[in-house]
């Protein structure tokens, strides 16, 4: 890689607002809903059960869909989405064919589709070359693990030509100068991870949620999307007002494990999202 | 040699292009906070005190360097000197870096430490500097591993340690990792995690560096005051790297000094039957440019960019990622790699023990073994120092179905 790292964006970076994703906040920004974004890892167990999957979410309200791209050593996923990865990647599935899904699922659907991948997968497949087939295929973003902004400067510059958003992470460890940073280098919304940790589902949110959305609220006008440890309606009401939008992940994916058939992951996923979507519009 | 060693890693941790820092977010500012406690450490003369202190009375430094004249003979090439890590306390040349470490941990205010392990021999040493300081102690070991390095894990609760299997994936060195990463991520706060090799994020492989080069400065001097003159060649194996970076890091700039690592060969030359990276012209597939761990380095991976399984007779070898300096070094020329086959090391080990009285680490028996090649070729005043890293009491188990 010849990219020199340099932490602070240029002021000619695009910022993109023309995606899906920046259209589906304006529109619910209008309703006063929190958005719902669903997390399900691409090829758990198949790809033709993702795309039933993927479509029945939108359907049952789902806002945004975060496709989750199977790695072998997913460092920060608990064990849930670890063997959903598992499952995925004995299933055959690839960068290339998840790029592949998302083409599928634009016939069918404009929901909003962000590609959720580790770094390295991205990498080997060639900026260009993924940028290019994501931003074709009709992804809207990307958000890549263990990506940081200092490391991220071609990154950012290719996937932004392609009109894709750069989404990123923020931490209840990342200081305000971060924060910052964080802020200028992404695009679509900005996802606060809620607590230290893995993903996976917790009965509670943290104590210290509220204070933390403050402190990013200060240093962006992002739409923020907090996930990690989310699976329940209260948690959904409790963000109600104070983000635009909870990502949820291991407890969708806990249903696409559950399921005895893949009809019944459709239709377990379809009925979780409209329970969790329903505590979103109710305030 | 276009740059002087001290300038690398950068002020971004690359080694050339490689290395730097790709990790989860919530780990960036621990990560921060830790190469400011580096550099804050490194600058005080009393940690520098305090380590030297327990380098020598605690763990046994200086380790000799011995002419290996049986070995030398035995084999009728160049003259062999042995660095005798082996004989440290733990038996490996582990406890330098977990010393630094462990004390930068308790500098910071950190109780707890984290560390993973594939032989156990980073695993033991972790265990052991954290009984000695007083510290909280977790090790992660891939099952696989666990069982057939059952013996470091009985000295790993012996010394107080909770041991924690892993039995994702190929329940190896990578997947002990992995976990340990997730651990990392979930108690940031109170730990720090104790790794153990030229890997991971910067500061890491600086670091690791850093507590490891104390070998290539003791063998230095050593060779000037036995033989009046540097060796020729510098041999060790690379897992991750550190006991080679170990010896090589002092002898960077003198150009006449050859660097020779070694990796495991494993079984065979495909993907998933080998742990070389870096030994491309001895044939071995699979390795490209990548991240993994948090780094950017040599990975054997699929063209699709998911991390292989690797395969060797020494957990230690077993990983299948190389510490980006080794990379850089690969990079410039200025270091060669190879690799050897597990039948190789075996009986490496079986020269080694009968011909100068020392069972070597299967890790080290890879290092012999190269050289044992090489020797034939090599003129009979050249000087060779190859680094014993660690001694084989943990391979009994396998070593003992090849006697």
């Amino acid at each position: 890689m010849s990219q020199t790292p340099q932490p602070v964006p240029s002021a000619s970076e695009p910022q993109s607002h023309e995606t899906r994703i920046g259209r589906r906040f304006a529109e619910l920004r209008q309703t006063g809903e929190l958005g719902l974004v669903a997390y399900v890892t691409a090829g758990d167990p198949s790809l033709d059960a993702t795309r039933d999957i993927v479509l029945a979410a939108a359907e049952a309200g789902a806002d945004v869909i975060e496709l989750g791209v199977p790695f072998s050593d997913p460092i920060a996923d608990g064990p849930v989405i670890q063997r959903a990865s598992e499952r995925a990647l004995r299933s055959g599935t690839t960068l290339e064919a998840v790029i592949g899904l998302v083409a599928e699922l634009r016939r069918h659907s404009q929901v909003p589709l962000v590609l959720f991948s580790y770094f390295n997968p991205i990498l080997q497949m060639g900026l260009e070359t993924f940028a290019r087939r994501a931003a074709e295929a009709g992804a809207d973003g990307v958000l890549a693990t263990d990506l940081t902004p200092e490391e991220s400067v071609e990154y950012r510059r290719i996937l932004r030509q392609a009109g894709l958003d750069t989404v990123f992470l923020a931490a209840p460890t990342t200081p305000d100068e971060r924060l910052e940073l964080i802020a200028a280098v992404s695009s679509g919304f900005l996802y606060l991870i809620s607590r230290n940790g893995v993903t996976g589902q917790r009965d509670r949110l943290p104590e210290d949620l509220s204070a933390l959305i403050a402190r990013v609220r200060r240093a962006t006008p992002l739409p923020l999307a907090v996930g990690f440890g989310l699976s329940q309606p209260e948690h959904l009401r409790a963000l109600m007002g104070q983000v635009e939008a909870a990502v949820v992940g291991s407890a969708l994916v806990s249903e696409i494990e559950r399921a005895a058939w893949p009809a019944a992951a459709v239709e377990a996923v379809a009925a979780r999202v409209r329970a969790l979507k329903g505590a979103g519009r109710v305030r | 040699m276009s740059s002087a060693p001290k300038t690398f890693p950068d002020a971004r941790g690359r080694f050339g292009p490689y290395g730097g820092r790709y990790v989860p977010e919530t780990l960036m500012a621990p990560i921060e906070q830790l190469e400011r406690g580096y550099a804050e450490a490194s600058a005080d003369p009393e940690f520098a005190r305090r380590l030297d202190d327990l380098l020598r009375n605690f763990a046994g430094r200086p380790t000799p360097l011995q002419f290996a004249e049986r070995l030398t003979a035995h084999l009728g090439g160049p003259r062999i000197y042995l660095k005798r890590e082996d004989l440290l306390h733990t038996g490996a040349h582990k406890i330098n870096n977990c010393l630094g470490q462990g004390l930068l941990a308790q500098r910071m205010g950190k109780s707890r430490i984290i560390a993973e392990t594939g032989a156990g021999q980073h695993g033991v040493a972790t265990a052991t500097v954290a009984a000695r300081l007083g510290l909280d102690c977790v090790v992660y070991m891939g099952s696989e591993d666990m069982e057939r390095q059952r013996l470091n894990v009985f000295r790993m609760r012996l010394l107080g340690a909770r041991v924690v299997g892993v039995d994702s994936g190929s329940r190896t060195l990578k997947d002990a990792i992995n976990e340990a990463m997730r651990d990392w991520v979930t108690n940031v706060r109170t730990t720090h995690y104790l790794l153990g090799s030229v890997l991971g994020p910067h500061p890491y492989p600086l670091m690791v560096r850093e507590f490891h080069k104390v070998i290539g400065l003791e063998a230095r001097e050593q060779i000037l005051r036995a033989e009046g003159r540097l060796p020729n060649l510098l041999v060790a194996c690379v897992g991750g790297g550190s006991n080679a970076i170990g010896l090589f890091h002092t002898f960077i700039g003198d150009a006449s000094v050859g660097m020779l690592g070694v990796e495991a060969g494993g079984s065979g030359h495909h993907l998933g039957e080998h742990a070389a990276r870096l030994a491309t012209a001895a044939g071995y597939g699979g390795a490209r440019p990548g991240v993994l761990h948090g780094t950017y380095t040599y990975v054997l991976q699929t063209p699709e960019g998911q991390i292989a399984t690797t395969h060797s007779v020494s957990a230690g070898l077993d990983y299948p990622a190389v510490g980006p300096e080794h990379a850089w070094l690969a990079l410039e020329g200025r270091a060669e790699y190879t690799a050897v086959e597990d039948a190789a090391a075996i009986d490496a080990a079986r020269t080694l023990s009968q011909t100068e009285g020392i069972i070597p680490a299967l890790e080290s028996a890879h290092a012999l073994a190269e050289l044992i090649r090489r020797a034939p070729t090599m003129k009979r005043n050249q000087l060779v120092i190859l680094n014993v890293s660690g001694r084989g009491d943990k391979d009994m188990e396998i070593l003992a179905r090849y006697l």
